[in-house]
């Protein structure tokens, strides 16, 4: 058997090569983040004629400069593991612009390969290339493939294997000429580098040298932290100026303008467009989709739809899993002896991950619904639409869906943040998310406003639901003027052209980021649930009864005990921070149990005010209790307090994976804890002031 | 003079790029994506609430906002270029 082939596969966003990676490796494939970061990794394998193939997918990126999170990785993927052949996916019927992340990978001096893909797209538009010419002009093969049509895959293959192995006669090492000037001051840095840093080889120095110009600061790091910065950054300044003095030019644009010289003088012979200005059937119904008039309501229309479709269709699944894991519980509660570990598997494990595993229909169907907008290529027009309204906000256009899906969950609504680029926008967008109150919030808001407020329960309840969405607005415009100060990113959006999505990549699409909900929330979860069952479950309780008789007596001890269990006593711990809020120690240890799943609050207080754990929001015996023990003012500082503190566990959960940094899930718990403190106090002495309690 | 600021073509509108204004990672994103002088752009719509604009550019479509276009200096495709 041969060595394994280590091959990487790049190129432009858009560009279909996520198609190609699936061609290659068929269902092969496993998808992580790469190290440190939410971007998605994917990895797979093949073989071919005896050969096995290692496939790693880069991130899509129009360019290799240090800007972007995806730019750094493919990059440094590059360089730090050298695979054996870099496969660039090249869009044919973009081909310009495609080939600009191809001539930074020139200058990488790594092995290449060309995919030209979608070419039927291409010559539908009568755009015509000889890439037999352009392989022997820019030293590369250049392979045809349809990746949709899954075609051009083993020509692809074969000539992979023929380059890792040196047999390709197209193939040889050219450089970008970045014209006279430029060259000079490239050679200058180059010989510095090779001969006083720690970087001796010919192609990296170059490229490095080449990356001075422009500027990067990924490089410069790395020729500060080694010997010969001196000498080498003394040149660059001396090479900027000159540059700078001859040409009337910065040094980085004329880089990128020699780069596009560079593809203009290669596709001069070998590119041909037959027709010009037609409309293409794509831009029709971009017409229509992004009309002045029609563009919103069809843009909300697609928005309602994906969301009865989460959380209406997506019921249905969920209640079978609610009444398999229901199930579950009771099976094992007949089958073990009762006992401290059977208490701990059913009210632990199985409710506290059940409580996880209702969401995957919801956040599956959601995937699937953004993973169609974003194959068709609708996503890019819909933030296209809405970017001047979130844009207001300091947020992104994309950062709409993420938005509105918190109306019904904050989990799949955090993790539909993958569709931003940028971080900034991303971590923005996550940490004001959680005050679009979430359906699981709405029962508490039935109880307590149902019980005080009588009937203006359903203005009462709507405030709450616009107070969420001013905040967040709010928050918003606070975080954008302070902690993402100066750090804003070009819009520079590409609308791709409208493609008709496979039902298989869609699935994929969606498999890829639901299965790293399954594997790894599961386990946060897990820990999360069994430390709140410990608490609430010691120290334990006197021995159940299953006499009715003595129901009524044991519901009184029961009061008692949860007063004495850890929780309880962390409630009561807590008391005076909540005092001056009007909450008493119920209130205290049902916002405490809230914390796992902010429906909790109802059954919580379902047990403390001895009226059963079963009874809901709309149960009457809790609705009087409720009225004896709150004021209507207290009760909407109550109500404001749910809404805005800290987010669920699975939120939490959910921020912790989305960021990556248990830094920015601190700060998301802490500073929603007091924000909600603040409101609720403002609330409640601000109406005790005014006359209102 | 001739020379315009991209934001300012209507829909329909065609100019040819003479440089991008602004300074480092705008300028160069700008570059990297094809703004660079000599590229001739059409101006393909403005999205319903006027902003951002869509643009056609080396043969693909891509938005930018108001601001963005105010720092890309055009002239008329039909005037010939002073270098």
């Amino acid at each position: 058997m041969a060595k394994e082939i280590r091959i990487a596969i790049a190129g432009n966003p858009n560009s279909g090569k996520t198609t190609i990676f699936n061609n290659l490796t068929g269902a092969r494939q496993k998808v992580g983040n790469w190290p440190g970061v939410t971007v998605e990794k994917k990895e797979g394998m093949t073989s071919y004629n005896g050969h096995a193939i290692r496939v790693v997918d880069l991130p899509g990126t129009y360019s290799l400069t240090a800007y972007s999170l995806e730019e750094i990785i493919a990059r440094n993927y590059i360089i730090e593991t050298q695979p054996d052949v870099v496969v660039d996916v090249i869009d044919a019927s973009n081909l310009e612009r495609n080939l600009y992340l191809a001539t930074q990978l020139i200058d990488l001096g790594v092995k290449l390969v060309f995919a030209l893909n979608m070419v039927d797209i291409a010559r539908s538009r009568g755009l015509v290339t000889d890439h037999a010419k352009l392989s022997v002009l820019m030293g590369i093969p250049f392979v045809s493939t349809v990746g949709t049509r899954n075609l051009g895959t083993r020509d692809l293959l074969e000539t992979i294997v023929r380059v890792a192995e040196d047999r390709e006669s197209v193939s040889r090492h050219i450089h970008i000429d970045y014209g006279l000037e430029l060259e000079e001051e490239i050679e200058k840095l180059q010989g510095l580098i090779r001969t006083h840093t720690s970087f001796p080889d010919k192609h990296h120095s170059r490229w490095m040298g080449i990356k001075l110009l422009e500027n990067d600061e990924e490089v410069t790091k790395q020729i500060e932290k080694g010997p010969g910065k001196r000498e080498v950054f003394d040149q660059l300044e001396k090479s900027k100026a000159h540059i700078h003095n001859i040409m009337g030019e910065e040094s980085e644009a004329l880089v990128a303008d020699r780069r596009y010289g560079f593809i203009r003088g290669a596709l001069k012979e070998t590119f041909q467009q037959t027709r010009r200005d037609r409309r293409y059937l794509s831009d029709q119904v971009d017409m229509v989709l992004t009309n002045r008039l029609l563009g919103f309501p069809i843009f909300i229309f697609f928005i309602w739809a994906m969301f009865q479709l989460t959380f209406t269709l997506g019921q249905y699944p969920t209640d079978w899993i609610d009444a398999g894991v229901g199930l579950l519980g009771q099976f094992v509660g007949e089958v073990m002896g009762a006992g401290l570990l059977r208490d701990l598997i059913i009210n632990g494990v199985i409710s506290g991950v059940g409580g996880v595993v209702v969401f995957l229909p919801n956040i599956f169907i959601l995937f699937f619904c953004i993973a169609l907008f974003e194959d068709t290529g609708y996503m890019a027009r819909a933030a296209f639409i809405m970017d001047k309204v979130m844009h207001t906000l300091g947020l992104h256009g994309k950062s709409f869906i993420p938005m509105i899906m918190g109306f019904g969950c904050n989990v799949p609504a955090i993790m539909a943040t993958r569709v931003l680029e940028s971080r900034r926008d991303r971590i923005l967008t996550i940490l004001i998310n959680p005050l679009i109150s979430c359906s699981a919030r709405l029962p508490v808001y039935v109880l307590i406003a149902g019980a005080l407020f009588g009937a203006r329960a359903g203005n009462v309840i709507f405030s709450i639901y616009l107070i969420g969405v001013a905040l967040a607005i709010l928050m918003g415009q606070i975080f954008k003027r302070t902690l993402f100060r100066g750090e804003i990113a070009p819009f520079v959006l590409e609308l791709p052209p409208y493609r008709m999505p496979t039902l298989k990549g869609t699935i994929i699409h969606m498999w890829d980021r639901g299965s790293i909900f399954i594997k790894r929330m599961g386990t946060v979860i897990l820990v999360g649930s069994i430390l709140i069952w410990a608490l609430s479950s010691f120290p334990m309780a006197p021995n159940h009864s299953s006499d009715p008789g003595v129901e009524k007596q044991y519901a009184a001890q029961r009061e008692e005990f949860q007063e004495n269990t850890l929780l309880g006593r962390l409630g009561k711990a807590i008391g005076p921070v909540l005092r001056p809020l009007g909450f008493d120690w119920r209130e205290s240890v049902a916002l405490l149990t809230g914390f796992v799943a902010k429906e909790i609050v109802v059954s919580t207080f379902g047990v403390l005010y001895h009226v059963g754990e079963n009874s809901g929001e709309e149960s009457e015996s809790l609705r009087s209790a409720i009225r004896s023990a709150m004021t209507p003012l207290i009760g909407y500082g109550f109500m404001v307090f749910v809404l805005v503190y800290t987010p669920c566990l699975a939120t939490v959960a959910a921020i912790r994976r989305e960021t990556g940094s248990w830094g920015w899930t601190g700060f998301s718990v802490g500073y929603s804890l007091t924000l909600a403190w603040i409101l609720a106090f403002i609330i409640y002495r601000g109406g005790l002031i005014l006359g209102l309690g | 003079m001739a020379s315009r600021k991209l934001s300012d073509l209507r829909t329909g509108e065609r100019g040819i790029i003479e440089r991008v204004t602004g300074t480092g990672r705008f300028r160069q994103r700008l570059m990297e994506m094809g703004f660079v002088p000599g590229t001739e752009i059409l101006v393909e719509k403005f999205a319903p609430l006027q902003d951002p604009i869509e643009y056609v550019l080396k043969g693909y479509h891509v938005s930018l906002r108001h601001v963005e276009a105010e720092k890309i200096v055009v002239r008329d495709p039909a005037q010939i270029g002073e270098g």
